[in-house]
């Protein structure tokens, strides 16, 4: 655990990328199995307890430190799992740890009613870093900036072997990944993975640049078809089996059931996962209440339910299309949908247009009459690549809506912004009171976070725990995809994607909105 | 009340630390946030006027007041002492005494020992107005020999990279200075020019801190394998260009916390502090035998609510002009 520790700390700390690289790369090559491959689990977060969640490593730590000073350090430090490292009040014969192995051997099969007690074994017996290291393992929320794809390049740097190889067996590859480090290492065959009936990379669009791209490209060589409002799944039919991804391949098929329970076909296809009765899309609202709920309750079953408006096929029964053009996989895919009826996938229509400024046109109506987010336009001959090659897709949101807002309350942010306060909730004119309409997080530059936090502690009225009250003097220029009624914010209004566009430091907040003013874009939606 | 809330004795009219120029200044060591210039009469240690003149200038008060630890100074029917603080050379808590009454305002302090700064005295009374910079109970502070330890084997790891240790100059870089040499490690220690002079007045106020030289005029493979202090803001800007593949280290109490050494970019936190642990200060309000606690200067919330749920009156101060965070200000 120790060498694990150390890694974990030099990838936290160092900012150079070649330099974590190139201690990853000595990691997996010194390191034995199965350590090593336990460890790129951890560091690619593909490994979880049934039992060890960051629940129960917060009721350990509160039956020895009180709990108000538990949360005022944690409201300082903003990270939960090193708040529980440095908190721990006990330190007594400090010892090695059980390996990384042992370790999540432990966690796996310690029974539920003594694992408080081995963890806070584990925890007294560790020094600080190592601490750290294993609340950072048993909370699963690392917060070191590393991501899995730098872990995939340090085994392409240790083996030799190329990356985009390593990518295509990842997904049907399983924890320690002793196969994996067997053909890494020379000792073994490519583990082999039924590439129909797995995960693959989703391919991404751009935004495109309506000055530079639209001159340089012809409207001839484009489809286009609406931006859906919903979230990016992968559905992978196997005749017998269905398995749902979300866009980092999480699996997310207990969530819904009703799509699941009533698909067929072989076939991997790419789509938006939408809620409404009759394939008529609702807002993103109503799915982000079934999102908040690892498993679907049946009133949501019955009230929302779920289908998946489909755009691209990557698998046509196990027959690998992706290095087709756009035309010939979707000439694939209408026709996989006659073959292959379905209650719970519909196609995304393609959106005829004669030209750029025709479908300019439709973009528009389209946003004002049905509140959507914008067109994609793809290339009709392109391939289906992972991740985001230029050229081939684009998206074409609609502009933003913006209002001028006033800063009422910020709280601390958590991860790298911990103490600074970075969350900000903001407000519009209703009479003589301001009242709430949205927070946002994130628009500002690093810069002028700093310069917000000074002005947040400088004009602070009230302080309730992490939050403050400040005075209703600064505005904010907020951006926004839409805005919806909601029982949820005083103002009965909530926005959609808000975001902080400029923060207005000239402007007086008796310029700011009204809730008037926000009846028209509740009203486009 | 011999003391207000505003750290004013009003029987004699005196200010501890005041962040606005006053009268009458008791001044309990020479950091930024607590030394300032522009008072009428400065009261402090020989070593903290020596500090001020350095900083400031010879004329930053109109007059200097110097006592000795452990002198009492009687004015009127009130009696002033200065107790050593621990904190950096000079720092001094100011017992006052007036009527059978006992206020001790502790400064900045820490208790465990370290050769750059008069060691702490622990001086009962009835009043404590301690400082709480640490005062949460996450701040649990390692030994510094065993940061020092982690430093030198960095060192020893990375032969062709520098150290770039960033160091509040007045106390902490003279502490690091004087640990390294007490590890042992002898080799010549360069310096920012923000620390030279300060430097310089510790040697002369019989602090030996062995062979520093400024970092100037030396050819950038020469510091391959050195250690080269200078002031935080100073490690990750222009000046630490002339260093090869230098690795930032920061010495201060909060690098503790994983996420704040991120977010200031150090690839090595070096958890050395010259203020108590929540421990030390828990230990510290309890030997005091303090019946009534007043916490300035940090987190004062948890430490009031820690002294209320042991029996003791306690209030935060929330005096103006303190740093609000260490990073900022000196600490």
């Amino acid at each position: 655990m120790k060498r694990f520790a150390q890694l974990l700390e030099l990838l936290a700390l160092t900012p150079s990328r070649t330099r974590k690289l190139a201690a990853l790369t000595q990691y997996f090559r010194e390191v034995p199995d199965p350590d090593r491959g336990y460890a790129l689990a951890v560091l690619t977060g593909a490994l979880s307890f049934r039992n060890v969640k960051p629940a129960l490593l917060k009721d350990i730590v509160l039956r020895e430190v009180d709990p108000t000073l538990f949360a005022m350090s944690y409201d300082y430090v903003g990270d939960l799992g090193e708040t529980i490292a440095l908190i721990w009040p006990h330190h007594g014969q400090q010892g090695d740890l059980p390996s990384l192995t042992e370790l999540i051997g432990l966690f796996n099969t310690t029974s539920k009613s003594e694992l408080p007690a081995l963890i806070a074994a584990l925890l007294t017996r560790a020094g600080i870093n190592e601490r750290w290291a294993l609340v950072k393992l048993a909370t699963g929320a690392l917060r070191i900036g590393l991501s899995a794809r730098l872990a995939k390049t340090a085994l392409a740097e240790m083996s030799g072997k190329d990356l985009q190889e390593i990518e295509e067996v990842w997904h049907g590859l399983k924890v320690p990944y002793g196969e994996l480090f067997a053909w890494l290492d020379g000792r073994g065959e490519r583990p082999h993975v039924d590439q129909s009936q797995r995960f693959h990379p989703l391919m991404l669009s751009n935004p495109i640049d309506e000055e530079k791209d639209l001159a340089r490209l012809d409207p001839k060589d484009f489809s286009a078809e609406w931006k859906w409002d919903g979230i990016r799944v992968q559905l992978v039919l196997g005749g017998g089996s269905v398995s749902l991804f979300s866009r980092t391949g999480d699996d997310i098929a207990a969530a819904f059931p009703d799509i699941v329970d009533n698909v067929g076909g072989v076939a991997v296809l790419d789509g938006e996962l939408l809620v409404g009765k009759e394939f008529e899309p609702r807002s993103f609202n109503d799915l982000q209440q079934r999102l908040n709920k690892k498993v679907a309750s049946a009133k949501h079953l019955k009230d929302s339910p779920a289908f998946i408006r489909v755009y691209d096929m990557l698998f046509d029964g196990r027959e690998d299309v992706r290095t087709l053009g756009w035309t010939e996989r979707r000439a694939r895919l209408e026709a996989w949908f006659a073959a292959n009826p379905q209650t719970r996938l519909d196609l995304s229509p393609v959106l005829p247009f004669a030209d750029w400024d025709d479908l300019a046109a439709q973009r528009r109506q389209g946003a004002d009459e049905h509140g959507h987010e914008g067109v994609m336009i793809k290339l009709r001959t392109s391939p289906y690549v992972p991740g985001r090659p230029k050229g081939y897709w684009f998206k074409w949101k609609r502009d933003p809506n913006v209002v001028d807002a006033v800063l009422m309350y910020a709280q601390r942010g958590h991860g790298k912004r911990s103490s600074f306060y970075s969350d900000y909730t903001f407000g519009v004119w209703k009479g003589n009171e301001i009242v709430p309409i949205g927070k946002a997080y994130f628009g500002f530059t690093d810069e002028e976070l700093k310069l917000l936090d000074k002005w947040i502690r400088a004009n602070t009225v009230q302080a309730f725990g992490p939050v403050r009250e400040v005075k209703k003097e600064l505005v904010f220029e907020v951006a926004f995809d839409s805005a919806q009624q909601s029982t949820r914010h005083k103002s009965g209004v909530a926005l959609r994607f808000p975001r902080i566009s400029r923060i207005r430091w000239d402007k007086p907040a008796s310029e700011a909105a009204t809730l008037e003013d926000m009846a028209v874009f509740v009203g486009a939606t | 009340m011999l003391l207000d809330r505003h750290l004013h004795i009003r029987a004699i009219d005196a200010y501890i630390d005041p962040s606005v120029p006053r009268e009458r200044a008791i001044i309990t060591h020479g950091h930024a946030d607590h030394a300032r210039s522009g008072h009428g009469s400065v009261l402090a240690t020989p070593d903290t006027i020596a500090i001020m003149k350095t900083r400031y200038g010879e004329d930053c008060a109109r007059r200097f007041e110097p006592l000795d630890f452990g002198v009492p100074l009687k004015v009127d029917d009130v009696t002033i002492t200065l107790y050593p603080a621990g904190h950096i050379l000079g720092s001094a808590q100011v017992l006052v005494e007036h009527e059978g009454q006992r206020v001790v305002v502790t400064g900045d302090y820490k208790r465990l020992r370290d050769r750059t700064a008069q060691p702490y005295e622990l001086v009962e009374c009835d009043l404590l107005v301690t400082e709480a910079t640490f005062g949460l109970p996450v701040f649990q502070h390692p030994h510094p020999s065993v940061e020092i330890a982690r430093l030198l084997k960095s060192v020893a790891d990375n032969p062709e990279r520098s150290h770039l240790v960033g160091c509040y100059a007045l106390g902490k870089a003279q502490r690091v200075i004087a640990l390294l040499r007490d590890a042992g490690w002898d080799a010549p220690i360069y310096l920012h020019g923000a620390m030279l002079r300060l430097c310089a007045l510790y040697e002369e106020l019989g602090v030996s801190l062995g062979d520093l030289r400024p970092a100037l005029d030396v050819p950038k493979a020469a510091f391959a394998g050195q250690i080269v202090i200078a002031p935080p803001s100073a490690i990750r800007d222009r000046w630490s260009r002339r260093f090869p593949d230098p690795v930032v280290c920061q010495a201060s109490g909060w690098m503790s916390v994983k996420q704040r050494a991120r977010q200031a970019l150090v690839e090595l936190p070096l958890v050395i502090s010259d203020h108590c642990d929540w421990g030390e200060l828990q230990q510290t309000i309890r030997e005091t035998k303090a019946e009534t606690v007043w916490v300035t200067h940090g987190r004062e919330d948890a430490l009031v609510y820690w002294c209320q749920s042991q029996g003791l009156k306690a209030e935060p101060l929330n005096i103006q002009g303190f740093a609000d965070n260490g990073e900022e200000g000196e600490a």
